[in-house]
């Protein structure tokens, strides 16, 4: 299909461009930015007056649920609520049942997406078999399965000779491993950040270190295996620190951050709110601040969702006793707006760490509104305003700590290879 | 934003009983007073007076306790309400039920108040938000949060012996990290306006922040106990013995247990409390602990005449045991 949006403000990072004018799109790729292209006779016209055009967003972490737990959630469900959120691409982690370890399981997801007709979905494959942290996946079959990556998801690499194999494994499949952080040790069945909040309600706490120690091994471990490794949700400052450090030796990782982190804090579950215990936990304001100002300065280049879709009864007990995990997906592109008017970021750097950025960690070739690329396009109108209602949520979860919260940023229309598969 | 006002209704008066933080001062004295009238109760030939007639009262203990159930049971019987005792430990939830299961049941059966006790933190808060709204929850502890009538319980006897709050100087001996105990008792010290609330115990067993809870650490008995008037020392579990926490009983009782040479650093008329049951030995040598310095019986009998007012002020009842006494 041929087709034409019009009068938009364009803002594509990759290309560094800020432009308002018009996007043309045929057989499913960028065809043209600016002037029409010259006998070109759109047979869809959509007017972008007043709105933005970007790339559609490409989200690193969003739990479906699917295989083996759709009474929380559904690919179909799931790739819905996201496609309505401006996200083209979702990466969904290994831990589902049965785990992404075999090349079935990551056909099957592949099989359901494709059914959905929404956003496109690429899982991470296991890094250890079963997520275990014993033995190692296998990798390179994941890998020619689909797989954009390998995780181990929540489950701890106890063994450090383990994690130093696998990433000489990853490194030798030429496979980039999203790392998740976390020492078992110190978390110690924690679920809140240790801190004033944590004492005050006496719920069991997860220190900082538990965190920092378990990034500074891996970094050590990078540095040795010359493994390509993606940290996954960091959720303190002096985490962002070791990271700028090793950038600064010369190691090639990168971050992303969770976007409930960049605008709650422990104090938000100072009522024992089970919707925002989430893991890694909702950290101190200085945490907050520190992980706003390591997405400025590029030590973090990508916002994900972490979305977790759970059903009510997940949440409905003691604290400790619920599932860790907020339902995020619909609020993933007007939070990430809000750190524009907070100040933190600039436009072109929200709408990278939405786009490009993740794309590049992904190793997509979207992401970007180059001549030539799939045309995955996000189009929203960045001074709607509306308010969180849980029961309106897309999304099969209604798990989200931003309940009521007003959002400035809505969707429109959002392109998957030049389809409109979400239309306001 | 601590979400503890659940516990009251919209006039500020007791609805659950749930956490003592949030409870402003002259609540508590009111809860003071109001079981200073049930204590007589307890000493009568008759030791019953009707205010919870036709009241049924479930026990829901998720976890174990003796002492705890015994008071709140005998607290309940002394009220004339009906009491309900669900070990539910070995019962609904091993074989599947979910928590809001179990309530659900239990409504169906017209308690009208649960006395809950839960080894998660934040469990009596859920179960008070679940409830139907004619029925009460006090709060039995919950994992390491609050054990509020224990702390109410320990406020009332040390009255009984230092009448003014506003001139003490209390010291918390022990396991505060995992006690909900010292929270309790550390919210209401500070909000009945004790100037000086100590907390003493290895660092591995005091918490970084409890500053914020507006308690000082001391890592020193030696320094902590000096000059105080009420040295109220905390259990410590077993399984805490050996661990990454601590070496060995023996140490921590040369440490941390409490004998005649470190309590002579207190004052000469400091009193000794512990909430039970007591450790011999680990962390109180028994000569102090059946000393006359040691109100740790009184804490067990003004537990019961503690409950009956809280009982009785969640179901809204104002008639002291002394008006009742005068009408029967």
């Amino acid at each position: 299909m041929r087709l034409k949006i019009s009068n938009g403000r364009i803002i594509d990072p990759a290309n560094n461009i800020d432009q308002t004018g018009s996007l043309f799109i045929d057989k499913g790729k960028i065809l043209a930015i600016g002037r029409s292209p010259k006998g070109f006779k759109p047979q869809r016209e959509i007017n972008a007056s007043n709105k933005i055009v970007c790339p559609g967003l490409i989200d690193l972490c969003a739990r479906l649920r699917e295989p083996g737990e759709e009474y929380k959630a559904t690919i179909a469900s799931e790739t819905t609520a996201a496609a309505a959120s401006g996200i083209t691409s979702i990466c969904c982690p290994p831990d589902t049942i049965p785990v992404i370890d075999t090349p079935a399981v990551a056909e099957l997801i592949f099989q359901h997406a494709a059914n959905s007709q929404k956003s496109k979905v690429f899982p991470l494959g296991a890094l250890t078999h079963g997520l275990k942290g014993e033995t190692l996946a296998e990798m390179h079959a994941l890998k020619s399965a689909g797989c954009i990556g390998v995780s181990n998801a929540y489950a701890p690499i106890v063994d450090t000779e383990v994690l130093r194999r696998a990433l000489e494994y990853a490194a030798t499949c030429e496979i980039t491993v999203h790392l998740y952080c976390e020492d078992d040790y110190l978390r110690n069945n924690g679920v809140a950040h240790e801190g004033p909040v944590s004492t005050r309600l006496g719920l069991p706490a997860i220190p900082e270190t538990a965190e920092t120690v378990a990034v500074s091994r891996a970094l050590l471990l990078v540095e040795q295996t010359g493994a390509r490794v993606h940290f996954c949700r960091i959720s303190t400052a002096r985490s962002i620190e070791l990271l700028a450090e090793a950038r600064a030796r010369g190691l090639d990782v990168t971050a992303d951050v969770g976007i409930a982190h960049l605008h709650l804090t422990d104090m938000d579950i100072s009522s024992f709110n089970t919707d925002c215990y989430v893991l890694p936990p909702l950290r101190s304001q200085r945490d907050k601040d520190g992980l706003r100002a390591g997405l400025a300065n590029g030590t973090i280049t990508a916002i994900c969702s972490d979305h977790q879709p759970h059903e009510s009864d997940a949440k409905s007990a003691p604290f400790s006793m619920t599932e860790p995990g907020a339902s995020t997906i619909e609020m993933l592109l007007p939070l990430s707006l809000q750190l524009v008017r907070d100040k933190n970021l600039t436009l072109q750097q929200a709408v990278a760490a939405l786009t490009s950025a993740p794309a590049k960690i992904a190793g997509f070739d979207t992401g970007n509104l180059s001549i030539g690329s799939p045309a995955d396009v996000c189009i929203f109108d960045p001074e709607s305003s509306w308010i969180v209602e849980t029961d309106a949520l897309l999304s099969a979860g209604k798990n989200t700590p931003f309940a009521s919260w007003e959002m400035t940023g809505k969707v429109t229309h959002t392109l998957v290879d030049g389809n409109i598969i979400y239309k306001l | 934003m601590t979400g503890n006002n659940i516990q009251l209704d919209a006039q500020g008066r007791l609805k659950h009983f749930l956490t003592i933080e949030g409870i402003d001062r002259s609540l508590l004295f009111e809860i003071l007073d109001y079981a200073e009238s049930f204590a007589a109760v307890s000493e009568r030939a008759v030791k019953k007076v009707p205010l919870l007639r036709g009241i049924t009262i479930a026990n829901l203990f998720f976890e174990p306790s003796t002492r705890t159930r015994t008071t709140f049971e005998l607290a309940a019987k002394r009220l004339s309400a009906d009491v309900l005792n669900l070990n539910i430990l070995s019962s609904a939830t091993k074989k599947g039920e979910t928590l809001s299961d179990t309530l659900q049941t239990l409504e169906a059966m017209h308690c009208d108040m649960f006395i809950v006790r839960h080894a998660n933190s934040g469990a009596a808060h859920f179960i008070a938000s679940k409830v139907a709204p004619h029925i009460r929850v006090i709060n039995g502890g919950d994992g390491r949060h609050s054990h509020p009538t224990q702390a109410m319980l320990d406020m009332f006897t040390i009255r009984k012996h230092k009448p003014d709050f506003t001139k003490l100087k209390v010291a918390i001996i022990g396991d505060v990290l995992h006690s909900r105990v010292a929270r309790s008792e550390i919210h209401a010290l500070s909000i009945l306006g004790v100037p000086e609330i100590r907390v003493i115990g290895p660092r591995t067993l005091i918490p970084a922040d409890i500053s914020c809870l507006g308690a000082h650490a001391y890592y020193d008995m030696n320094e902590g106990l000096k000059d105080v008037d009420v040295v109220m020392m905390l259990r410590l579990q077993r399984e805490r013995m050996c661990s990454a926490l601590l070496p060995s009983e023996h140490e921590y009782f040369k440490r941390y247990g409490l004998d005649e040479k470190k309590l002579a650093l207190a004052k000469a008329d400091a009193i000794v409390m512990h909430p039970g049951p007591i450790n011999r030995g680990i962390e109180i040598e028994s000569s102090i602990a059946d000393s006359e310095r040691s109100v740790i019986l009184q804490q067990v009998s003004h537990g019961i005449a503690v409950r009956m007012a809280i009982m009785a002020m969640t179901m809204g009842n104002k008639t002291t045991g002394s008006q009742v006494e005068e009408t029967a």
